[in-house]
């Protein structure tokens, strides 16, 4: 299974947009977003839902206050700042606790309950360009890589089961557990930067990040007109770095016009950016089955 | 007062509103980055750093000659970060949290406080304002405990001597990004006028909401996309408080490392015009806890 996901580092680099164009021009494989904090590409693909399931994972802290004594043992406790003291019982801040249980575990009355999370909802849907998976994860809750492992998982049980040999999925940014998650064990990373100083900084971050769990790397330079140095600076690095420049967009508002248009680029236009998306596409999928054969 | 920079998407322009701030702000600031996995303000605001230091959270480190293998310790942990296989303990500590459970538990003291490394914390001075940022070790998965490292250094620098503060916040609205404007005063919700902007600050705007903290819309590359962030906008309540129009010049000046304020007179003005805006925000809010407190 060749396993392609689409990275950044810094955000708002044009990731999901690359990704929509690629699921455009790609046949045979399931199309998946993994940033389930703020999904986007479903914006672009606009999928039937066929099947939609909650996501539970982790507890969290609920003091009974008929039970509870308010002698703070809690508060003590908690490493997250998460119990403040209140009356009748101390109170818990959701958005702090991290569903540890060690209020649970040393309350000399037993008056914490520890109740299972809601955190989101996954889907497997229907695009006009096949079969998707993702999900949404509710306001707030910890963005903990869990429910961008279980999206890959189904993602692989769902192609397996249509008979495709691809995965192509839009990645989170940042270099933290989501990423972490989505770049385990995948075979080609995709990165896409830009010649700006934040785009250089986090491109470092993330292709030192695939170097750290040894998951081959292609970069795209996208608006690589903006600057020329940086991207000069750009493509030494990847040099350098063994990576493989796998082509350089320039800026153009057709992207953001596509977009309006609920269109991926190469559906919206047949101009010349939209070759460039193309052969960089025909890259991209070379380089993944390259990998794959090895 | 304490100023959230954030954005449910990532690249709307956080850092370059928050770096357009700081270079307006007309009094002691503390220009704070708590994205810490990819931090960007250093490279506009260009501080000088006359500290770092490293984070670290404390793990259980096993002393298995202590270990009597009751598991205890295993059952309490909620990360998998502690097993009992057989006669052996297994630690993995890049999955703690941190939370002391473990060695709290423990009957046997077999378990002892070790470390591991979150990252780096930095401050100095950029011109007229203090700096501070998190810098996640790369490898590291979990932002929030570096996160609350940086913020206890903030809270030591607001005690040191009193200041305004911008924060600029992770993007998403998961549990990073909401703990980054969970102490604000106001928050600034960057977007742009496209698809992915009005879904992300929909979500943004609805993550935030139940904090109760004034929220302002800044509309990013406006001009170009569609109007619909606009409608959402005023449907929903929220005050576009400022519009950066969609301008070449712009990017290439964000590409050289520039702040923004430098670009043009138009675009200094526009700044200094939020600032006082987002000070009138936060004066009111004030002013309304005050007569919540004096109803009550």
């Amino acid at each position: 299974m060749i396993e392609i996901v689409v990275l950044s580092g810094k955000g708002g680099t044009g990731k999901t947009s690359l990704t929509g164009a690629f699921a455009h021009l790609s046949s045979n494989r399931v199309v998946c977003d993994l940033d389930v904090d703020a999904p986007d590409l479903h914006l672009l693909l606009d999928p039937s839902t066929i099947s939609a399931q909650e996501f539970r994972s982790g507890h969290e802290a609920v003091i009974r206050p008929e039970i509870c004594e308010n002698c703070g043992e809690c508060i003590e406790r908690c490493r997250f700042e998460a119990i403040l003291p209140a009356v009748p019982c101390p109170s818990v801040n959701p958005l702090k606790c991290e569903g540890c249980k060690v209020c649970v575990a040393f309350c000399p009355v037993n008056a914490v309950d520890f109740p299972e999370k809601l955190c989101g909802h996954w889907f497997v849907s229907k695009t006009r360009f096949g079969w998707m998976v993702h999900a949404q994860l509710l306001p707030a809750e910890e963005n903990s890589g869990r429910l961008v492992a279980l999206l890959r998982q189904q993602a692989r049980e769902l192609a397996k089961e249509k008979g495709f040999n691809m995965i192509l999925s839009d990645g989170p940014p940042g270099i933290g557990c989501p990423v972490i998650s989505s770049l385990s064990g995948t075979s080609l990373a995709v990165i896409v930067t830009e010649p700006t100083p934040s785009g250089r900084h986090d491109l470092e971050r993330i292709a030192e990040l695939c170097e750290h769990f040894k998951i081959p790397a292609g970069v795209i330079i996208n608006k690589c007109d903006l600057h020329e140095g940086h991207t000069r600076h750009i493509e030494s690095f990847c040099l350098e770095k063994g990576l493989k420049v796998l082509g350089a967009l320039p800026h153009d508002t057709v992207v953001t016009h596509a977009m309006v248009a609920k269109q991926t680029v190469t559906e919206y236009s047949h101009n010349d950016f939209s070759d460039k998306v193309k052969q960089i596409w025909i890259r991209t999928k070379e380089m993944g089955e390259g990998l794959e054969k090895n | 007062m304490i100023v959230a920079v954030a954005s449910g998407k990532g690249g709307t322009g956080k850092t370059t509103v928050s770096a357009a701030l700081v270079s307006v702000w007309e009094a002691p600031v503390i220009a704070t980055d708590l994205d810490v996995e990819e931090p960007n303000l250093h490279l506009f605001l260009r501080p000088e750093i006359s500290e770092t230091i490293k984070a670290f959270l404390e793990v259980p480190v096993a002393d298995e000659t202590r270990c009597t293998y009751c598991a205890q310790c295993a059952d309490l942990c909620q990360f998998k970060a502690i097993s009992v296989l057989g006669e052996t303990l297994v630690t993995f500590p890049e999955m703690c949290h941190g939370c002391g459970g473990c060695l709290s538990i423990c009957p046997e003291g077999a378990l002892s406080a070790g470390t591991r490394e979150l990252g780096e914390i930095s401050w100095g001075r950029a011109d007229g304002a203090a700096f501070l940022m998190g810098r996640l070790r790369v490898g590291e998965a979990m932002s929030p405990p570096l996160m609350r490292a940086v913020k206890g250094k903030l809270n030591e620098m607001i005690a040191e001597k009193s200041a305004d503060v911008i924060i600029d916040a992770p993007p998403g609205v998961s549990c990073p990004a909401v703990n980054a404007v969970m102490d604000a005063d106001v928050i600034l919700l960057v977007t742009e006028p496209t698809p992915f902007g009005l879904y992300d600050l929909k979500l943004a705007h609805k993550a935030f909401q139940p904090l109760g903290k004034p929220m302002g819309a800044v509309i990013n590359r406006a001009g170009l996309g569609s109007t619909s962030v606009y409608d959402y906008c005023s449907e929903s309540g929220v005050d576009i408080i400022a519009e950066i129009p969609y301008d070449p010049d712009i990017a290439k000046a964000y590409a050289g490392g520039n702040v923004i304020t430098e670009v043009s007179d138009n675009l200094q003005t526009l700044i200094r015009n939020l600032a006082t805006r987002v000070r009138s925000m936060a004066k009111n809010t004030a002013k309304n806890n005050v007569r919540e407190a004096l109803h009550d």
